[in-house]
């Protein structure tokens, strides 16, 4: 009899013990569902989503459409080059530029003013970002006509290329730069003075310390950052969305069409489908970016 | 008088270039709003903002989003994270991946997964652009997270807990109290990022058909292109000002000093 | 012996907008000597090794090393080696990549193989060859700096210079490495300059040790100099522990504690000063006639650390050898008496 009482009265301290180690992961219970629900969740629904065929049956076909249309293979190629484009413009640009805020005052007015700026700037929704563009390239843009008053007949008047994938290209440059900035900036105030003073004394001029030391350490960052502006290009939606460009299909104004016409009734995978082959991408590049972030901090923490 | 380097006039080259580059079209935005009769200047455009009503209400529900998500920030992502840091501490590695994220996955593809959710979130919330701020509190986790983590780091959290709770304070006085002043500058940071974010959504609330400050700004772009040049020129205005004023730089030498004095309140 | 003078610093002044950081500063090196630039924070001996790196342009003055003037020569022309208080090694480098980077720099002559074998040697002689294959961030702080010390002597430089490299480790590692630092020194014979805070660094290594002030050097000597003849009051109380007890001045000697001792030159001339008493300079008996109270007596291993309490109120620590056997405990009356040895009178 005792035997029994003394199980019981162990199981009852065992789920005790259990209720109490408990008790503190209620603390981030709210935190949890939010991100459950609104994160979790849909990527699960887009994964899962994917798998959805013609007449709502299940299997490969959506996935293998889009692997496998022409429209759908050049949609991802147009946005690979659109983001490969101004990341490598955007990461050269905002990798120069951030050299020179950082050889300026670091206290100085000017140098928070351009922070601030470069914050808003990298936010900046795609629609104002459009309509700043046309703005100033468009049809009635404000450098279109002083152009077209100056030169008369030139290469800006005619405002369609803002539409191609060229013009994209210019005006993603214009989020990229600001947002290289932000994300390499502390790299370069990395560079220790001390680095660049030993090479100097060691007989080492300006270019041999470039080349040498700044470049290789700078390097993972550099990287890194190009990774990161290729992410954020290829992501991107308003931009193109507002710009209603024909000229550049890419996937993201691929998806919106599945989503709002025809295709989403008759196969309502492929929306779903572009968004994997999205999502595949994007983690291919941001494993990369991490991997490279990891290497930089062993460095930095000497 | 600092000597004029060679080194100073590629510095000036290198930000004259690329501050054109990012200026003219802000400049071009307040040229093109403020046309008039040829040769004239003109507030037309900007007066007209008043006379749109979707405008205004759209912009004010904008303004009224990017309040909850601050407040979700601080309620919700803020006390979360001291909880982790202070007793949860294997926990964070996942939860900074879980933060990080929403930059993986691209907005548009959460908008394809979400459709579901919203459609039954409708159900109880009705079409209120409000209900975005659960999607937005989630866009803004990997620059919050980001900000408010550094500042958990670069304070003592462990001693400054330690220290209140052995001179009587309970758990919320203390996150309350002690931890959130001084990671002060961290939240408005993402305070302010989050701020800049709300505003410039488009992606999601316009596929999920809410009309926010962008959405309607699009629409108004086809009918009336220099009002909405106005009012995209004013929101990047009021954004910037909002960052440049806000104290959100994290002056990490002072901020050990900042500790101590706060420790040294406690103790008092 | 004298020796032949390698460094003259002539007249260095430099100003950053009202702070003066050198006041008109001179200073001699002889040819292998290691002198040691000791202050406060802010005093100048770091801007004035700068100056000499050529790292820090200066407002008037010359530099002479090897009666050549490379005031305006640029730093990579100087041939002077550097160890930094920190981030000295280049971080994606080997140790063995960091030392050779001076030959890869300065002598193309030099074949690879040549310059990992003049590497190694230097490995060796700082007794890291076994790390060398090893990066900066898998090191200890104390063996950056030797790999540091042994990068700056790859380059056989006129001068070494070493700006407070000791003070980022651990205290520990610094008595260890100090004195492998001297060794080295003496052994590679290079001319070397050494700026510290530290005064028991200083005075512990180097051949001479100059003492600085906001941009002014008060006094340059040997460590015994600096220590038992102080010039200021200034290096008197920033060299060693002092005790101030007043007394009055008069015909070149100090009155306390009913005893007479001879002030040294620079001290107050007449009227009340405060003695500065060197805590091994005190005796303590337990007498009938007492003139303070013992409050602690601590022991540190080969001395004796005793706090005592005049009876005027100021506080007195002595230093003793333990093997003195004290004849009194903590609380008890005793008499302090002072060894006639010339002490600092400063203004009160």
């Amino acid at each position: 009899m005792q035997n029994k009482e003394r199980v019981i009265s162990l199981k009852k301290l065992e789920t005790n013990n259990l209720f109490r180690k408990s008790i503190p992961y209620l603390g981030v219970f709210p935190f949890a569902l939010l991100a459950f629900f609104f994160l979790i969740w849909p990527t699960l629904v887009v994964v899962y989503g994917s798998f959805q065929n013609l007449e709502g049956g299940y299997g490969f076909g959506s996935l293998i459409e889009v692997a496998t249309n022409e429209k759908y293979l050049n949609g991802f190629k147009v946005s690979i080059q659109l983001a490969a484009y101004s990341a490598f413009a955007g990461a050269v640009l905002g990798g120069l530029f951030s050299w020179a805020i950082a050889n300026g005052n670091r206290e100085g007015y000017f140098r928070r003013l351009v922070l601030a700026a470069s914050g808003v700037f990298a936010q900046f929704g795609g629609v104002m970002l459009t309509f700043a563009f046309l703005a100033t390239f468009g049809f009635n843009g404000m450098l279109t006509i002083l152009a077209n008053s100056y030169f008369g007949e030139n290469i800006l008047t005619d405002a369609s290329w803002l539409y191609s994938l060229l013009g994209l290209v210019v005006v993603y440059t214009f989020f990229q730069i600001p947002l290289m900035l932000i994300v390499f900036l502390p790299a370069i105030e990395n560079l220790k003075p001390e680095w660049k003073e030993a090479s100097e004394s060691l007989g080492g001029s300006t270019a041999n310390y470039w080349l040498k030391i700044g470049a290789p350490i700078l390097a993972p960052s550099f990287l890194g950052a190009l990774l990161l502006l290729f992410a954020n290009a290829f992501s991107a939606y308003a931009t193109a969305a507002a710009l209603i460009s024909q000229g550049a299909p890419i996937v993201p104004l691929q998806i919106s069409f599945a989503i709002s016409g025809e295709v989403s009734r008759t196969n309502p995978g492929i929306s779903k489908a572009l968004a994997v082959g999205m999502i595949l991408v994007v983690v291919v590049v941001m494993f990369g970016y991490f991997k490279l972030q990891n290497k930089v901090s062993k460095w930095v923490k000497s | 008088m600092r000597n004029f380097k060679r080194i100073d006039v590629w510095r000036w080259l290198i930000i004259g270039f690329v501050g054109a580059y990012l200026l003219i079209p802000v400049f071009a935005m307040l040229e093109f709003s403020t046309r008039g009769a040829p040769g004239e200047r003109s507030t037309e455009a900007w007066t007209a903002i008043p006379t749109f009503p979707k405008l205004l209400s759209s912009i004010f529900s904008s303004l009224q989003l990017a309040v909850v998500v601050i407040l979700a920030v601080v309620f919700i992502l803020v006390p979360t994270m001291i909880w982790i840091h202070l007793r949860l501490p294997h926990l964070r590695r996942y939860m900074e991946l879980l933060c990080l994220l929403p930059l993986t996955i691209p907005a548009i593809v959460i908008v394809v997964g979400i459709a579901p959710t919203y459609r039954a979130l409708y159900q109880v919330f009705g079409s209120s652009p409000i209900t975005l701020s659960f999607v937005y509190f989630i866009l803004v986790l990997p620059y919050s997270y980001r900000s408010i983590s550094a500042s958990l780091f670069s304070i003592d959290s462990h001693t400054l807990s330690e220290a209140s709770r052995s001179l009587g304070a309970s758990t919320i006085r203390m996150i309350a109290g002690i931890i959130v002043p001084n990671i002060k500058v961290g939240i408005m940071s993402g305070a302010v990022i989050s701020i800049a974010l709300v505003l410039g959504e488009f992606t999601i609330s316009n596929l999920l058909n809410f009309e926010t400050m962008q959405v309607v700004i699009n629409l108004l772009g086809k009918r009336d292109a220099a009002t909405s040049v106005a009012v995209s020129l004013a929101a990047l205005v009021f954004a910037f000002i909002l960052l440049a004023i806000l104290p959100t730089t994290n002056r990490s030498r002072s901020s050990k000093l900042k500790t101590n004095r706060k420790v040294g309140m406690v103790i008092k | 012996m004298s020796a032949a003078i390698e460094v003259k610093l002539i007249g260095l002044s430099k100003s950053f907008g009202e702070v003066k950081a050198l006041n008109n500063f001179s200073l001699e090196m002889a040819k292998g000597e290691l002198v040691a630039l000791l202050g406060p924070s802010g005093c100048g001996k770091t801007t004035a090794l700068r100056a000499l790196a050529g790292l820090q342009p200066l407002d008037s003055g010359k530099i002479i090393v090897h009666d050549e003037d490379i005031t305006n020569l640029p730093t990579s022309k100087r041939n002077m080696g550097m160890v930094f208080q920190s981030y000295s090694l280049f971080p994606h480098m080997s140790a063995l990549e960091n030392v050779e980077y001076g030959l890869k720099m300065r002598f193309r002559k030099f074949s690879s193989s040549e310059r990992q074998k003049k590497s190694k040697e230097l490995l060796d002689l700082v007794d890291l060859a076994s790390h060398m294959n090893h990066f900066p961030h898998q090191l200890s702080g104390g063996q950056q700096q030797r790999i540091a010390l042994a990068r700056a002597l790859a380059i056989s430089p006129n001068v070494l210079l070493l700006d407070e490299p000791l003070s980022a480790l651990d205290a520990k590692v610094r008595s260890q490495l100090r004195d492998e630092i001297r060794r080295i020194q003496l052994e590679v014979g290079t001319t070397t300059l050494f700026v510290t805070h530290d005064q028991e660094e200083a005075l512990g290594i180097a051949d001479r040790v100059g003492v600085m002030k906001k941009g002014v050097l008060e006094q340059i000597a040997t460590p015994a100099q600096l220590y038992d003849k102080p010039v200021t009051s200034f290096v008197a109380e920033f060299v060693g522990l002092t005790n101030p007890i007043e007394g009055e001045v008069r015909n070149g000697k100090i009155n306390i504690l009913g005893q007479e001792i001879e002030v040294l030159p620079g001290s107050v001339t007449s009227g009340k000063a405060k003695a500065l008493i060197r805590p091994e300079a005190i005796s303590i008996n337990k007498e009938s006639n007492a003139n303070a109270q013992v409050l602690t007596i601590g022991f540190l291993g080969s001395m004796l650390r005793v706090l005592l309490k005049l009876n005027n109120g100021s506080m007195v620590t002595a230093q003793l050898p333990s093997s003195d056997n004290p004849n009194y405990k903590i609380g008890d009356q005793v008499l302090m008496r002072i060894n006639p040895v010339p002490v600092f009178a400063k203004e009160l």
